[in-house]
């Protein structure tokens, strides 16, 4: 990672973008302290993160990861409820809670709370693990590609479902993708990324009004072009 | 028949001995090696060099492990006794669990390092981003998903323990291995069969529960788990009930590794067993092993011979003659380490060395000096310890013995290796019945090289001076003559009629005056 200067608003839907490599998952990662930055700081409401306890930190904001990193030996409902259960919750708050998440990301509770990871498909894998980030009550959510190994359809129900979810409990929402048409359909801002280096952040209409360089142009006009492509193909259809 | 009936009467003694030491091996194995695994997980040079020691160890003979832990426990107990005032019981089952302790734990650490090291780092990851600290993550996500591999490695552990423990007999423990041990020695297959047997069961039962727990873990069945647990503690419950009630103090009476002393140690248990003292019995204990056992209390009396005493415990080379080895023996015992000798039991058990009748004849050999002339071209068998023994030393130098090769053997296969000349010359025994039953020429000793080797009864310090138990043994001294006792043995050493050594007991009883 280069320098980094990056702000989020309160509320806001930020997503990152870039190449394999790029320093996406690193920058989250940061966030999380899942890596420890080598210098700088990292503020939250003006308060330096860094400077307190890690572990309490990550409990206080979700994470979803990558394949949804369920824990395999443990149920729906007990992933789910193990960030509260560390924070000490009583049972009986868990499960109300559980409850409620599963309602959330649209699983039935009763048939869901008892299953195991392996017993779900890759979409309800994700929802779980969507779900599991949510279950303290964070501010603040870190996505690291949650759909990237989801078909379409799937892919776009569940995208659809937490913008909704975002917008509903007024989360801060940072989004790390490689895929500019789910970068436009889902963020507020868009920042794009090379090299460990940010290259380009704003609205998309703002990266697609003036971007910063031709890599940047490229990305952004992809998702047009090839809905340019799609209109032509289908009226060229019979 | 009556073979198997009484190996079947020795069952419950010997299981529960064997599940009580391959359980506490196994568990202080855990104990160890889990958090040892846990943290050489977390660093590579530390898993390396502990998987390297657990492999070095595993190399080592297991026998040869169990044999050096009692020379260094005995070391150990003379040195608290001398430093704190307290000593502890260095044979038995004290080095059988520390070596099989050490044999335990390769498995279980090899098994529970590549599981945690080699864990999917997704969910490693997830721990820590859902808030989990190191050890959180630990106990909650790396050691239950680490589970199945690890209890694996702990079947495989309680597998290798279970056999090995069968080594446990000559340090003094009792095991299935006596039946193993005693079997060899007596020639009695079904005893060594049933002792074959009986630890493979136990192994394969054990395997058998530790699986289903393997298999409850893996697919996460509680049922299956508990269904484990309860077999575990039903297998070891069931096999330590022979041991309630039989606790409290037992007088040990120790034995070396052939029919005579199995045949005056049964002996002994019934006189002292007719007098309301409860005795158990460490058979098959190396000559060396069973002198310093009784100074240090491991054991409370047994017969030896003074020769052996004479060359090997008090280190005399010369011969002053049979009465006064004897007078010196019972002095110098009582002085240094306070063990009472009530005397001797009437007959001479000689280290002498023995060719077939015809060999000896063709060779024109009567004497040892006779014997050197030939010796270069002839091949001697001996037992475990006779090459090693001082009084070896001294007759090979006086009489300038020298042979083409020496092989050693069982006691009783070395007499098979004579009469089928793999062997010209062996180191018999005189008062063993198959010197007769074989018709075997037994070289005469002009020089004297040879010491005696009456045999003496040897009491513990602690019950030196307890009168009635030395009453209960007293009737023994002078009692059995060489023809008598050379009878008894080859009860048990013949292959037609062969009796037990109890049997043999009992018969020789009856020729003792009570």
């Amino acid at each position: 990672m280069r320098a980094l200067s990056l702000a989020v608003g309160r509320g806001e839907f930020l997503v990152l973008i870039g190449e394999s490599g790029s320093g996406k998952t690193t920058t989250l990662n940061m966030i999380n302290r899942l890596v420890e930055p080598s210098g700088g700081r990292i503020l939250v409401d003006g308060e330096d993160i860094l400077a307190g306890d890690a572990v309490g930190w990550r409990r206080r904001m979700g994470y979803v990861f990558q394949g949804a990193g369920l824990f395999p030996h443990m149920t729906v409902a007990e992933n789910i409820g193990v960030t509260p259960k560390l924070l000490g919750w009583p049972k009986g708050d868990i499960d109300a809670r559980v409850d409620e998440l599963l309602g959330l990301v649209r699983l039935a509770a009763q048939d869901y709370r008892g299953r195991l990871p392996r017993e779900l498909s890759g979409g309800q894998q994700q929802r779980v693990a969507l779900a599991r980030a949510l279950a303290a009550r964070p501010r603040i959510m870190l996505m690291d590609e949650p759909f990237g190994a989801l078909d379409p359809i799937i892919r776009d129900d569940l995208a659809e479902d937490y913008r909704q979810i975002h917008a509903a409990l007024g989360l801060t929402t940072i989004f790390v993708t490689h895929d500019m048409t789910e970068a436009m359909l889902l963020g507020d801002r868009i920042a794009v990324m090379r090299d460990g280096e940010l290259v380009q952040i704003g609205t998309p209409n703002e990266l697609l009004a003036a971007p910063a360089d031709d890599f940047v142009r490229s990305l952004v006009e992809t998702p047009k072009k090839r809905a340019r492509r799609l209109a032509e193909a289908l009226r060229a259809a019979p | 028949m009556s073979e198997i009936a009484e190996a079947w009467s020795y069952l419950p003694g010997y299981l529960s001995a064997h599940v009580l030491l391959s359980m506490s091996a196994l568990v202080l194995g855990l104990a160890i090696s889990l958090p040892l695994a846990i943290l050489a997980a977390r660093s590579r040079v530390l898993g390396g060099a502990l998987l390297a020691f657990a492999g070095v160890i595993q190399t080592i003979p297991s026998l040869a492990l169990l044999a050096l832990f009692y020379p260094l426990l005995l070391a150990l107990s003379h040195f608290t006794t001398e430093t704190f005032g307290f000593g502890f019981r260095a044979l038995g089952f004290l080095p059988a669990l520390l070596a099989l302790t050490l044999y335990s734990m390769l498995p279980v650490l090899r098994n529970t390092v590549t599981a945690l090291a080699g864990m999917d780092g997704g969910v490693k990851m997830a721990a820590r981003g859902v808030g989990m600290t190191p050890w959180q993550s630990l106990i909650l996500v790396e050691l239950p998903l680490a589970a199945p591999v690890i209890m694996a490695g702990i079947r495989t552990a309680a597998v290798w323990v279970i056999g090995t423990a069968t080594l446990a007999t000559p340090v003094g423990q009792t095991s299935l291995g006596n039946y193993i041990f005693t079997g060899l020695q007596i020639e009695n297959w079904v005893f060594v069969t049933f002792g074959v047997v009986a630890a493979a069961a136990l192994a394969l039962v054990v395997d058998r529960l530790l699986a289903l727990a393997e298999n409850g873990l893996a697919v996460r069945s509680r049922a299956r788990v508990i269904a484990a647990a309860m077999g575990l503690v039903l297998v070891v419950a069931a096999s330590l009930v022979p041991m309630i009630g039989g606790g409290g103090h037992r007088i040990v009476i120790g034995a070396k590794n052939f029919e005579e002393q199995y045949i005056l140690g049964a002996v002994i248990a019934d006189r002292l067993d007719k007098i309301g003292i409860a005795t158990t019995e460490r058979d098959d204990l190396g000559s060396n092993v069973v002198f310093r056992a009784l100074a240090a209390g491991d054991i409370d009396v047994y017969v030896d011979y003074s020769g052996t005493i004479w060359a090997n415990a008090m280190k005399r080379a010369d011969m002053p003659g049979r009465k006064a080895v004897l007078g010196a023996i019972e002095q110098w015992t009582a002085k240094t380490h306070g063990i009472r000798d009530l005397g001797p039991l009437g007959f001479e058990n000689a280290y002498a060395l023995a060719m077939r009748a015809d060999k000896a004849k063709a060779l024109h050999i009567e004497t040892l000096a006779d014997l050197a002339a030939h010796a270069r071209e002839l091949k001697i068998g001996g037992d475990f310890e006779i090459f090693s023994r001082p009084e070896w030393r001294a007759v090979a130098a006086a009489y300038g013995l020298n042979f083409a090769a020496r092989r050693q053997y069982q006691p009783n296969l070395m007499y098979r290796a004579l009469i089928s000349g793999d062997v010209d010359v062996i180191t018999a025994f005189s008062s063993d019945g198959r010197v007769a039953q074989y018709d075997l020429k037994v070289l005469s000793d002009p020089k004297g090289a040879l010491p005696p080797y009456d045999a003496i009864l040897l009491v513990s310090p602690a019950h030196a001076q307890d009168q009635a138990f030395l009453a209960a043994l007293k009737p023994l001294i002078g009692a059995i003559d060489l023809k008598t006792m050379q009878r008894a043995n080859l009860m048990v050493d013949r292959a037609d009629d062969k009796k037990s050594p109890a049997e043999a007991a009992r018969w020789l009883e009856g020729r003792i005056g009570r």
